[in-house]
Formats: C-alpha cells, structure tokens, sequence
C-alpha cells in the first residue's frame, strides 16, 4: 500500500482538487505528479512546496475519495457530495460534524490541530474517511 | 405435508401465464409449474419451497379461526426526489391503493423503516399522514437509519415509538402469533454493519423465554439480519446472538427493508424475505459500485416497487409471504 495516502478504492481514484479557485489547479496538478512519481515522499515534498490550504474530498459512489488526505495544519477541507444519496461527515471525535449532506451539498472544516482525524458517514458507516493533518 | 411456504411477486405479468407452459418437458406438477413460474418470471417471481399453489389454497382457506394478514411497507423513502423516481409520494399512494384493496383487510400494517429520505421538515408528516389512510387495524414502525441519523432517532421515537422500549423495539402478540420489532440502526458497528446492541438481545431472550416453541414468530426489522453484502452495510454485525433465541421456535419470519429488492434465505426454521421498497430499486449486491437507487427507464419502475402480504393460517406451517409489485 502507498504510504500515508490511501488512494481511495480499488478504482484508484486520485482526486485532490482545489477548493475554491481555478488558479490553483495547475499548481496542484504538479503535486500531484510528483505525488504519483514519489509516493509518500513526494507528498511531504508538495506540503513544502506550498501546496494550497484547501483540499477537496469527493462523495461519490458511496465512498470517501481519497479515503485517506493527508494535509498541513490550517488546511480547510471541503467534501462535496456527488451521489444522489444523502450522506453526512461524521467525525468520530464528535467534533464539527456535517448535516446531511444532499446532491452538490459541500461541507468545510478547517483543521489547526495535527492529529489524525477518522470520520465516518453516518448514514452509510461503512463508507469511512481519515484526515491526517500533519 | 408439503410445505406451505409461499413467495411470489403478484404482477400483472406474473398473472399471464407464461407462454412455454406445456410447451416443453415441464410436466403439470406443482413442482414443473414452480419450476417454469421460476423460469418465465426471472425477476418478477420468487419460489421459496411452496409457491404459487400454495398461497392460493392459503387464500382458499382465509377466513378460519385465528387466521389474519397483514402487510409490510418499507422504504418510503419521503423526501427523495431523483432518478429513478421523483415522486415517491406519488408510488407510496399506489402501494396503499394495493394495500386497501386486499380482501379481507389486513389486520395490521407494518413499516421497516426508512420512512423518509433525509429527515427533511414534514417528510415524517407525509407519511403518516398518508399511513392513516391504511383501512388497517393497527400500524407499526421501525426505524431505518435515514430515519435517525441526523438526531438520534429523537423524531422518529417521539412520533412513533409509544409502548415501545430503548431505542424503540417492542413485541405484542396478534391470533397467537409473536411480533417483534427491533432496531438495528442505531448501534452502528465499525465497519458499518447495522447492530442491536446487547440490551436489545438481552430484552429480546427475556421477551420470548414464555413462550412454547409452538409460537409461530415474526421478527420485523430494517437492515437484513443475514450477511447480504456486508461490503454495502447490508447485514447486522449481531444477528447470530439475536437469531440464537429463536431457535428453539419451529416457525421464524423475518421481515426487512433496507436493500429495496426481493431476496429469500432460509435457514433451518428461520426464513428471511427482504421487501421491496415503495420509492426505488437498488441494485443487486455488488452489481455497482455502490448501493445507491437503480437507474431504470421511467415506465419499469414500478416493476421493482412494491408491498407485501403476508398470510397467516392456523395450523397451517409457515406463513405465506407474497410479494406483490406496483406495475
């Protein structure tokens, strides 16, 4: 298995994308490349090269992707729900857990504390997701 | 004696007879003609041991002392408002239009959950109000965990949770047969396995320890209580502890909701039936990548939307389970 970064199911899936702004992307594009060229190295390597504050994980399918994102602290992180389903982001923790979530619904949390974060949807708990903010 | 299980889907196509009856080797037993109904109606008819036969000789025989029907609904689903189906208020007035024009009525009219979508504001509304249109005796609700994940289970216990115990399961007894209804969707298992959690087993092993083994028992829950596909959630992590107490008993019915499809299992004296819901299909296990609702053209939906009867005869085996769609 790749380093700190599940990627995501065995559909592989690799989806990092900006939050907020276009601008960003080619940015995050190259981190990405030199994510898959370096494994989990290159990842701390992105993280230092000042890859944005904003990450993006995608609801889609019934699964978290990437299940695993590994971010720098002050990073806020912004789930976007793709199924026709409801789902929700539910912190394990009890901590700034989402509503439900419906089509297109986006929830952001914001992480400042290194730790590594599980949560879970809690309609669907087998659909599970992990922040490690680093 | 044969056996007097009975499951099938009642449709309009189901009421054709199919047109390679007699045509090939299938001789005129009722085994040949379950054989053929099995074979014609891929997707439409389910055999378990009994059948097609069978029930209607149960419906030849309605109508004897302590024998009754009732009807479970599941999956209302109030509040969903997409492909396949964006009027799942619409589809859940032709399941009670079907309900309402069985005879005799049922006696009872049971829910396994998932009544609403997303708890949205009125969703819970709608479907009682629509449910009080059920020319039933009485109504009784489970939740599913669309039902609870946003408080709890706070709404749904407040609206429908009266006589019930912890997190809303109950029993009662109806012309001798023992109803329990459990929850399964507010114990949650890593992993995502629907759970009873052990106070609700505990309940469970006191509940029926009175009674003979002669009882003829209905467990009605939401999440199937055999491993389905546990990938999707589909089973509950606790089942086996909960199923251990009702061994003994030389009749089990379990009733669920939750994967939206017909699907049989029995094992020993326990037979599971998973009901259709009346909002939209799943798919069937691990034929998607997830479970979410089955994209068919507009004018199949309702093949695989659907109610069902189920009939009780006394003295007559287990009970007969018939699985009626909308269209």
């Amino acid at each position: 298995m790749v380093g700190p970064i599940d990627f995501g199911s065995a559909r592989g899936r690799v989806r990092i994308v900006t939050a907020s702004s276009r601008r960003l992307r080619p940015a995050l594009a190259l981190a990405a490349a030199v994510l898959f060229a370096s494994g989990s190295g290159g990842l701390r390597r992105a993280v230092a090269a000042g890859a944005p504050a904003a990450a993006e994980v995608r609801i889609e399918e019934f699964h978290f992707a990437p299940a695993t994102l590994e971010i720098r602290s002050g990073t806020t992180v912004r789930w976007v729900n793709h199924d026709e389903e409801p789902h929700t982001v539910a912190f394990l923790d009890g901590e700034a857990s989402s509503p439900a979530l419906d089509t297109d619904d986006v929830f952001s949390r914001r992480f400042d504390a290194p730790g590594t974060y599980a949560y879970r949807c809690a309609i669907h708990p087998q659909m599970a997701g992990t922040i490690v903010v680093r | 004696m044969e056996p007097q299980d009975a499951s099938h889907a009642r449709s309009s196509s189901a009421a054709t007879p199919p047109a390679a009856v007699g045509d090939g080797p299938v001789t005129a037993t009722r085994r040949g003609f379950l054989q053929c109904m099995a074979w014609a109606g891929t997707g439409v008819v389910w055999t378990l041991a009994g059948g097609v036969l069978s029930s209607r000789s149960l419906a030849a025989t309605n109508g004897g002392p302590g024998s009754f029907s009732f009807v479970q609904i599941s999956d209302t689903h109030i509040g969903f408002d997409k492909a396949p189906n964006p009027d799942p208020v619409g589809t859940l007035h032709e399941a009670l239009a079907r309900v309402n024009a069985l005879d005799p009525a049922p006696a009872l009219l049971i829910h396994t959950g998932d009544l609403t979508h997303a708890q949205k504001a009125g969703a819970f509304d709608t479907v009682a109000e629509i449910l009080k249109q059920a020319d039933v005796g009485e109504r009784f609700f489970v939740p599913g965990e669309h039902d609870v994940f946003a408080d709890g289970g706070k709404e749904f216990l407040a609206r429908f949770g009266a006589g019930t115990r912890g997190d809303g399961w109950r029993s009662f007894d109806w012309n001798g047969v023992h109803f329990v209804g459990l929850v399964n969707v507010l114990g949650f298992k890593s992993g995502g396995l629907g759970g009873l959690g052990a106070e609700q087993i505990e309940w469970l092993r006191k509940d029926v320890a009175p009674l003979s083994a002669s009882t003829p028992i209905v467990v009605y829950t939401h999440i199937p209580l055999w491993p389905v596909y546990p990938d999707w959630g589909w089973t509950t992590g606790d089942a086996p502890q909960a199923l251990a107490e009702l061994k003994r008993f030389g009749s089990v019915t379990v009733l669920n909701g939750h994967i939206h499809q017909v699907l049989q299992k029995v094992e020993g004296n326990v037979r599971f039936h998973t009901a259709r819901s009346t909002a939209f299909p799943q798919p069937a296990p691990g034929t998607a990548p997830g479970p979410g609702p089955l994209r068919v053209p507009a004018d199949q939906v309702r093949h695989l939307l659907g109610v069902r009867e189920v009939r009780y005869v006394q003295g007559a085996g287990p009970l007969a389970v018939i699985d009626e769609a909308l269209g």
